[in-house]
């Protein structure tokens, strides 16, 4: 396709992709006692996730904004028989969330630098298996490599969670695990009949491939099984909070911050470019799961106790605007809901090293043990107070973008729908400031609580990029949005399109 | 009469024969030496099957081709795997004798003759060779009251099953007046000319063969037969005589009864369906290693039979693919089950795997690939297998198999994982002997295939769909 971006021939994204392995290969061979073991894993995993981001940042300088088409394209031949192909390639809607999975990985390393203390070879290894396959499923333009590792995250995933979770992790784990994997095999059996439909698994082939719309149904149906769970859209987001709470600290950043975009990306990436007949015909059930999700799990989000579950179920709530956004089909509604999950990878990944940091001292995530630290952590209780209103989506923050061009777009589908999915951002108030006002404002009435040490430098090293982030993404949209605007043009574009072409022909056959 | 297209065959035997000669002989065991002379046997077999000629041999009765090549290289790789694995094992266990791998030789001969036959006769005489050395491999630690139990019950099932299948061979030929798969494929050329004492005929062998691939319903031995066997005749039981009795099975449906597909389609059907299923959900409940194994070859039997089931070349292709790395997981798996000793006495105790990941961590990595493997996870070989079945399946429009597959894949997976909660989520139980460096390298080597795979999988795809053109030309 566009071979001149390929960086003279260089396979960039194969090499962002598969650099982790090199460092689990390094991390098999370290040797000594156990806390050499440690010291080097932790640091060994560092250097390879920031080498990773270095040569990713290469992908922010040299992508070409105004191509809507994919770029930094490899192909190599791979189970030649059935026509599919190793190929990696990114456009504006996975461009980012590459980089977002990049930027988050050597920021876990960090951040479970002295939370993680058994095991620690092991864990850095199971993160970077997770980075390759985060990186993989971005970058996949052929569905049965994109499946692969899709799936394959399941197994890193479930060692961290089961293995450095806590209490109740090993419930959580295998919940996680059959929950996503039952998605995840419907999925499997809609790509095979894709994939014999149309001869081929070559995604950007598929995105112009017009399957029949009885057929489509079914495939949608399939597609949404496995990516509804992974988003989580209500009904199907009972595993996330489990899983969070069990999860360690990097565990939940990365569950908050990439894994479940990885279905709405999906969503965007699948179900609405090939299937756009059952993408307009689904979407009122689709917007009616995503309002419920947003009033509903805002609701049981004021409810909760621990600081860690609050927090999983206000994503499931911003993830129900994200849906809404990407099945309004218009340009708003999708860059809003490509911007939501940007800014909900950066801020929710956030709030859970937030928590993270207060765990780390007290070891409990139970809201009522806290009340004013704000006295002692000062430096925290910014960057928590900024991180919270980025999750409410105050104006001149991250999230505000794209909840307003949800909102937008939501207004040129139907008045309600608008309104409804708008009245997340009040309930997303609330519950945010009164989680802030319980641990951080009040008097401080426990011992343990006073002497308790604001923030260290290696947690400033984790969170002032994500600050910076939300503020630049607040402050500056235009540089993420500049990204994907011909991206998400052309598909709005396709979309119309194919779905005039139906009408076309239903009018013909009548 | 073309008698070097048994080559193979025939070397395998007369080893097997000096073996026993030598072993007679020499009046204290010598196993190590025994067992490398059959080690030495298979792989002389092995280049020989892959340089030798191709043809009908012997009047009709032997078939050397592509096929049957590629089975037989499945079937010498589990012996050759089975027998290293068995060095360890059998000494520790007090049961090293040099009969074992005589009969392993002897078994290994007639699973190449059962995929090399090309008349019901042959089938049935390899079979039988088959079985006779298994049934005694069953029964091979003589003082042990569950080995024994287990070869009785082999033993007597087994019989039935051959008795099933003869009586089933004797009405195909006594409605069709030849036992010639490709006279029968002749005459039988569509359903209608098939007399319904035919297909009683063919519906009893399809329940012998059956036996033999322990598909529900006639999976009945396999859970006690694995669990009371040796280990390492258990780690010999599920793979080449699964490949072996699947390869029969696939060459009987294809080749002579090809055409009466519309016959048979719904039998295996039901067959794998039921294998999937009960293989899924009754492996839940298992706590010894072993009997979860076979429940676990029970749903991978049956995920191969739905590939039998479309009944065409794509559909083989992917079974071939499927036993192929069925084979090396297995074994890889019964290499780490064999390890699992502790001072000095084998346990088979899926809680005795508990805290494996602190312990020994290479061991409990490997485990825990073969696991997540063996669930079909992808980048591992067995999401693979699952794949080309699956793709098959659909191509076939055989949408319930395919949705009933992944289902059961998933409730497979349940008890994968759980295997690896015990070893990595559980506190640590007391830790392992040391392992020999046998299964070390059995584990190690059958582990980097099943990891690795998804970077070559040409040359074994290739392989699989060049041996399944064969029979369908």
């Amino acid at each position: 396709m566009n071979a001149v971006n390929n960086v003279m021939g260089f396979p960039l994204l194969s090499l962002i992709t598969w650099l982790p392995m090199a460092g689990v290969l390094i991390l098999l061979t370290i040797r000594g006692d156990e806390k050499t073991v440690a010291t080097n894993a932790r640091w060994t995993a560092l250097w390879t996730s920031l080498i990773v981001m270095v040569i990713s940042l290469i992908i922010w300088v040299r992508f070409d904004r105004a191509d809507a088409g994919f770029q930094f394209v490899e192909d190599v031949p791979w189970l030649a028989h059935y026509k599919v192909g190793y190929k990696m390639g990114v456009d504006g809607i996975s461009v980012l969330f590459v980089l977002l999975s990049t930027v988050l990985t050597p920021l876990c390393i960090l951040a479970s630098w002295e939370s993680i203390q058994t095991k620690v070879r092991e864990f850095m290894i199971s993160f970077l298996i997770l980075e390759t396959m985060m990186v993989g499923m971005f970058c996949a333009l052929d569905f049965v490599v994109f499946y692969m590792f899709f799936e394959a995250v399941l197994i890193p995933m479930y060692l961290i969670i089961g293995i450095w979770g806590g209490p109740r992790r090993v419930y959580a784990a295998v919940k996680f695990f059959l929950f996503t994997l039952t998605g995840s095999v419907l999925m499997l059996l809609a790509l095979l009949a894709m994939w014999l439909h149309a001869g081929t698994t070559d995604i950007p082939t598929l995105m112009h491939t017009s399957f029949p719309p009885g057929m489509q149904k079914w495939l949608f149906l399939a597609f949404f099984a496995s990516f509804a769970v992974k988003v989580p859209m209500w009904p199907m987001h009972t595993w996330l909070p489990d899983a969070h709470v069990e999860a360690p600290t990097a565990g939940s950043v990365i569950l908050a911050g990439v894994l479940l975009k990885m279905g709405a990306y999906g969503f965007a990436r699948f179900s609405i470019p090939m299937l756009p007949d059952a993408s307009a015909y689904f979407a009122p059930f689709i917007f009616t799961l995503s309002v419920v999700a947003v009033i509903y799990t805002s609701l049981v989000a004021l409810a909760q106790e621990d600081m860690k579950k609050l927090i999983a179920y206000s994503s499931v709530a911003h993830m129900g605007v994200v849906t809404i956004g990407l099945f309004t089909f218009n340009e708003e509604g999708i860059q809003g809901g490509l911007f939501m999950m940007l800014s909900h990878g950066v801020v929710s990944a956030a709030l859970f090293l937030i928590v993270g940091v207060i765990y780390d001292r007290i070891h409990t995530r139970e809201i009522a043990r806290y009340g004013g630290l704000a006295d002692r952590m000062p430096c925290y209780a910014f960057a928590f107070m900024l991180f919270a209103m980025a999750s409410v989506g105050l104006p001149g923050t991250a999230g505000f973008v794209g909840e307003f061009l949800v909102i937008v777009g939501a207004f040129k589908v139907n008045f309600w729908l608008a309104m409804l999915g708008g009245a997340g951002m009040i309930l997303g108030a609330a519950y945010t400031l009164y989680l802030y006002r319980r641990v951080m404002f009040g008097r401080i009435t426990r011992d343990d609580l006073r002497g308790i040490m604001d923030l260290s430098a290696r947690e400033w090293a984790v969170f002032a990029p994500l600050i910076v982030l939300t503020m630049w993404m607040g402050v500056y949209p235009s540089s993420f949005t500049g990204f994907w605007d011909a991206s998400v043009a052309a598909m709005v574009k396709q979309h119309t399109a194919a779905l005039a072409e139906s009408v076309k022909l239903a009018g013909v056959l009548h | 009469m073309n008698w070097t297209l048994a080559l193979p065959e025939i070397v395998l035997a007369v080893i097997g024969l000096a073996i026993l000669v030598f072993g007679v002989l020499r009046k204290q065991d010598n196993v190590l030496l025994c067992t490398m002379l059959a080690i030495g046997g298979f792989l002389v077999a092995g280049v020989l099957v892959l340089n030798g000629g191709q043809g009908v041999g012997f009047n009709g009765q032997f078939i050397a081709d592509p096929f049957a090549n590629f089975n037989k290289v499945l079937i010498l790789l589990g012996a050759s795997l089975a027998a290293i694995l068995s060095l360890d094992f059998n000494e520790k266990q007090g049961i090293g004798r040099f009969e074992f791998p005589v009969l392993l030789l002897f078994a290994t001969v007639g699973m190449m003759i059962m995929v090399s036959a090309s008349n019901l006769m042959t089938l049935y005489l390899g079979l039988e060779l088959q079985s006779l050395s298994l049934y005694v491999l069953a029964a091979f630690a003589r003082d042990d009251l569950r080995s024994s139990e287990a070869g009785l019950k082999y033993f007597v099932l087994g019989g039935l099953a051959s008795g099933l299948l003869l009586y089933g061979i004797s009405l195909v030929y006594g409605f069709s007046g030849t036992m010639d798969f490709a006279k029968l494929a002749s005459l039988l050329t569509s359903p209608e000319m098939a007399s319904p004492g035919l297909i009683v005929g063919l519906v009893f062998v399809l329940v012998g063969l059956a036996f033999k691939v322990s598909a529900v319903p006639f999976h009945m031995w396999t859970p006690d037969v694995y669990e009371g066997a040796p280990t390492s005749v258990t780690a010999f039981f599920a793979t080449a005589p699964k490949v072996a009795a699947m390869g029969l099975l696939l060459r009987v449906m294809s080749s002579p009864f090809g055409h009466l597909v519309t016959a048979w389609h719904s039998l295996i059907v039901m067959l794998a369906i039921g294998s999937m299923v009960l293989g899924a959900f009754a492996a839940i409940g298992q706590s010894n290693i072993k009997r979860l194994m076979a429940y676990s070859s029970i749903g991978h039997m049956g995920f191969a039979l739905a590939g039998l089931s479309i009944g065409n070349a794509d559909g083989v292709r992917g079974v071939l693919v499927y036993m192929a790395i069925y084979v090396v997981m297995t074994a890889g798996t019964f290499a780490c089950i064999i390890a699992m000793r502790r001072q000095g006495r084998a346990v088979e105790q899926i809680s005795d795997l508990a805290g494996l990941g602190s312990n020994d961590p290479f061991l409990a990595m490997l485990l825990a690939g073969f696991m997540f493997s063996l669930a079909g996870i992808p980048l591992m070989a067995g999401f693979f297998a699952k794949l080309y079945v699956l793709l098959a399946a659909v191509e076939g429009g055989s949408w319930s198999l395919a949705v009933v597959g992944v289902l059961s894949s998933v409730v497979g997976a349940f008890y994968y994982i759980r295997i690896i909660k015990v070893m990595y989520f559980d506190p640590p139980a007391g830790a392992f002997d040391q392992r020999a460096p046998s299964l070390s390298f059995v584990a190690g080597a059958t582990g980097l295939f099943t990891v690795l795979f998804f970077l070559f999988p040409s040359p074994v795809v290739d392989a699989a769909n060049f041996a399944a053109q064969s029979i369908f030309r």
